[in-house]
């Protein structure tokens, strides 16, 4: 497989935010792959697979990241935390203990 | 929004008298309670949510930080207590390393959007080797103070 880069868009939709704890499993996600990636909020970019960057995001509901991944495997890790947005955290329901 | 804007300063703790996790919080929200920032009939409820909150995940995501925090009816705007540990606490961090600043943050339970930007500011700061350096070289609150003006500056700079 060959080096390629793979930019998706998606945007949040869960009232609380991408806040620490959904942060945090997309970091371990990222983490799984071989590819370096980026998320990107507006001017500010970040490394998804540093959580304490991550959290610098404050991508609030109805933020849209710009999710960049470079690489072997960066189709499959731009659309895996594509869904991983779009579908996990869509439904996320525990407003006040996070 | 700055640092300024989120940290009480009279809840800063510049040197922790405890020494596990959950007494750090307990102290912590004490330090807040006695400045009247939060009500004192929410302080067992607060320090209890944020333990528990940690327990769900630890905030202790490396280089000697932890943010602690939890969403609660009883907040209004965010704000925040630092203290500081020279022996360290184990917050069961991702890198297994103690933790010598600590950050709790209480954010209101009714504006997510108001916790996510003061999350982002106070990572934005640990992000800077030297805040962290300075906050672990601190020994007094007017160390831990002048920490904080020096970030808050190099940040509208």
């Amino acid at each position: 497989m060959s080096e390629s880069t793979h930019e998706t868009e998606v945007t949040i939709k869960n009232p609380e935010g991408l806040h620490m704890r959904p942060a945090m499993q997309f970091v371990d996600m990222a983490n799984t792959f071989a590819s370096s990636i980026s998320v990107s909020n507006g001017d500010v970019s970040v490394d998804a697979k540093s959580i304490m960057q991550m959290t610098m995001l404050a991508a609030t509901c109805g933020t849209r990241l710009i999710i960049q991944a470079k690489g072997q495997d960066a189709r499959q890790a731009a659309d895996a935390l594509y869904e991983l947005i779009e579908c996990e955290f869509s439904d996320d329901s525990a407003p006040v203990s996070d | 929004m700055k640092l300024s804007d989120i940290i009480c300063v009279d809840a800063i703790v510049a040197s922790l008298e405890s020494t596990d996790r959950d007494a750090v919080i307990k102290e912590l929200v004490a330090a807040l309670g006695e400045t009247k920032t939060i009500k004192k009939k929410d302080i067992d409820a607060l320090a209890d949510a944020v333990v528990q909150r940690e327990n769900e995940a630890s905030t202790g995501i490396g280089k000697g930080v932890a943010v602690p925090h939890v969403k609660h009816d009883g907040i209004k705007d965010p704000i925040a207590a630092i203290g500081c540990s020279a022996e360290g606490i184990d917050f069961t961090s991702l890198d297994k390393q103690p933790v010598y600043s600590v950050f709790l943050l209480l954010s209101p339970a009714d504006n997510p959007d108001k916790h996510l930007r003061a999350m982002e500011t106070i990572f934005k700061n640990l992000q800077k080797d030297d805040f962290r350096r300075f906050l672990r070289q601190a020994q007094s609150v007017q160390d831990v103070t002048e920490a904080v003006k020096d970030a808050d500056e190099a940040t509208l700079e």
